[in-house]
């Protein structure tokens, strides 16, 4: 007999499982940052999206290259269009040695607030044909304050598979002890470039602090930007306490409808006794036609996690923002009193 | 001179006696990224360039791809196909770039790009060459700009010259933020606020002192004053706002509350978040 250290067969290697290591570090090219960066600085304040090319090699995902895709109209025959514009860009792309391999995609935001339902469903998309594939998200707004704003975002497993049988209910969300925190995974990026291309750079831009300093990152004002996020905090605000105001509705009915069972409980036991006194069948005490006993369906708590979500965003988002302006503050005090 | 003068080589010197050209960093890192990626067989890449024509005559070149192409001793073929094909699917997303030349990789003009700049000269009336020596054959990677001047000799047409034209390597703010990341071969994080301001402070710090060192050099005679230099200086200084203290100290103190309240306010909002989140899920009907 074949021991376990003997050569498998090709039949039994084929039919063993590949173990799926978890994605740890997507690795971007200094290239597709900058494409990014241009596309969506071009058209902002529109939100655009684009396409993610590269390799999924062991825990590292490597974005090699990227393209943007043109603003989708509403029309309905343009759709045919957009699936050829992408056909034409993989096809063209490949000929000249460009990974032909799609590992995700990317979009601008503003200030943050991407968490939406077709977030989700375009990831489910992806997911179908493809084995790993990560989003990454650029905030144009946020560059103007001086941070690079980009993030890799993977949707973690245990929320896909409650998403696939679609039930967001209290139980199940205790089941699996997932709360908000849990549906969209942060990925650390990496960035690479060639060596030809950190040669050029280091080439063109010369090392004087002169030209280095970014000057952006200084800017006192940081007014416009934060009264505009509170304003989404606002109003996120407002949509989770429409939210909640949903559940109460729910949970009240709930109780009522309990209630109202138990009354008709309480009638039918006391008709049951009357009827074994005169001595007749017993009716049965369940009555599955009498619509207080229809079950009623549990408000999905899917938005109420996106909407924290976002929330939990720009409560972020201040913080960052306002620490940078104590610094600056700060620094602007010393100065002064130099 | 006069055109029957049939003796006297003549240069037509057009408007590109003023032209320029701007080339932002994504360019260079698209021919970067195909030279690498160019099949063996062949030794140099070209490709077209992408950008619009400013309105004072400079060319903003903004985006480009590359074109697969075969080169013999005597001829080259471009693939125009694929070459129309992709500047339809650019023009999709950005119908404001349009052809503005085209580039090379390899130092200097060789004989073939007379041809290949007269494919594109036909496309646009005049297109931009641009050369990226890839090979760093000087010990250093020169990235140079050329158009093209008919000479003609009478009537004929002679030859095509290759002008030279001033470059500029421009770089929007966005960019430059994460020029940083984009100069070293690998970068473990990207950097977040603080390290940035960090960094950035650091940076105007080492700028206040090198300043400073050159005053006090002046002042001490190791260097010849400059008085332009010494009128920058000073116009930097006061371009600082006389407040008097106490004055300054009130806005400082002010925009530090307006800071920290809405530091509150989100800590608030946060802790509302986890007591509505406990509240949601553990909530049973019994």
């Amino acid at each position: 007999m074949a021991a376990s250290s003997a050569p498998r067969s090709f039949l039994q290697v084929a039919a063993t499982e590949e173990v799926v290591s978890p994605l740890r570090v997507v690795q971007i090219e200094g290239l597709v940052i900058l494409k990014i960066i241009k596309h969506c600085k071009e058209f902002s304040p529109a939100l655009v999206t684009g396409q993610l090319l590269g390799l999924d090699v062991g825990s590292v995902l490597e974005v090699t290259n990227c393209f943007p895709f043109p603003i989708r109209e509403e029309d309905e025959e343009i759709e045919a269009d957009g699936a050829n514009y992408q056909l034409e860009m993989m096809r063209c792309l490949r000929e000249v040695n460009v990974d032909n391999n799609t590992v995700g995609w990317y979009q601008s935001t503003i200030l943050g607030s991407y968490q939406t339902v077709e977030l989700i469903e375009t990831f489910m998309n992806y997911q179908e044909n493809i084995r790993r594939c990560v989003c990454i998200i650029y905030d144009p707004s946020r560059s103007n304050q001086g941070v690079l704003a980009l993030k890799a975002l993977k949707l973690s497993d245990s929320f896909m598979e409650l998403y696939r049988a679609n039930s967001f209910t209290g139980e199940k969300l205790r089941e699996k002890n997932l709360s908000w925190v849990d549906i969209f995974e942060e990925i650390p990026i990496k960035v690479s470039n060639s060596a030809l291309i950190s040669a050029f750079m280091t080439e063109l831009e010369a090392d004087t602090p002169v030209t280095q300093c970014d000057y952006d990152r200084l800017q006192l004002s940081s007014n416009p930007y934060m009264e505009r996020n509170m304003e989404f905090l606002i109003e996120c605000m407002d949509d989770l306490s429409m939210e909640q105001q949903k559940f109460q509705y729910h949970y009240r009915n709930l109780s009522r409808q309990q209630a109202q069972q138990q009354a008709w409980l309480q009638k039918r036991r006391a008709e049951n006794m009357a009827r074994k006194a005169a001595g007749e069948e017993p009716l049965p005490e369940e009555d599955p036609t009498n619509p207080i006993f229809k079950p009623i369906p549990e408000p999905s708590r899917l938005e109420s996690f996106l909407i924290t979500n976002q929330i939990a965003n720009y409560c972020n988002q201040i913080n960052g923002v306002a620490g940078q302006s104590f610094n600056r503050l700060y620094l602007m005090k010393a100065l002064h009193d130099n | 001179m006069e055109a029957g003068d049939r003796t006297v080589l003549q240069f037509r010197t057009h408007s590109t006696a003023n032209l320029s050209a701007k080339v932002h960093p994504l360019v260079v890192f698209n021919i970067c990224d195909c030279y690498v990626r160019r099949p063996d067989q062949a030794e140099r890449v070209i490709g077209t360039l992408l950008g619009s024509v400013l309105s004072d005559g400079t060319v903003d070149i903004r985006n480009s791809y590359a074109v697969p192409h075969t080169e013999s001793a005597e001829q080259v073929a471009l693939d125009i196909e694929y070459h129309h094909n992709m500047l339809v699917s650019h023009q999709k997303v950005n119908p404001k770039e349009v052809i503005v030349g085209w580039y090379s990789t390899g130092l200097g003009v060789t004989g073939g790009s007379a041809l290949i700049h007269d494919f594109y000269s036909r496309e646009v009336p005049n297109p931009v060459h641009l050369t990226v020596d890839t090979e760093f054959r000087n010990g250093e990677g020169i990235i140079k700009a050329y158009v093209s001047v008919n000479l003609a000799l009478g009537d004929r047409q002679l030859a095509a010259q290759f002008q030279e034209i001033p470059l500029d390597l421009r770089m929007v703010e966005a960019e430059r933020l994460g020029f940083d990341i984009l100069k070293t071969t690998a970068v473990d994080k990207l950097p977040s606020d603080l390290e940035g301001m960090e960094v950035t402070m650091q940076r105007l710090l080492a700028l206040i002192d090198d300043i400073y060192k050159h005053v006090d050099d002046v002042v001490e005679g190791r260097v010849t004053a400059d008085n332009s230099i010494g009128r920058i200086i000073s116009d930097t200084v006061a371009a600082l706002p006389k407040l008097s203290p106490p004055a300054f100290d009130k806005l400082v103190n002010d925009s530090l509350q307006d800071q920290l309240l809405l530091l509150y306010l989100s800590s608030i909002t946060r802790t509302q978040l986890g007591l509505a989140e406990k509240l949601n899920t553990a909530a049973q009907i019994l």
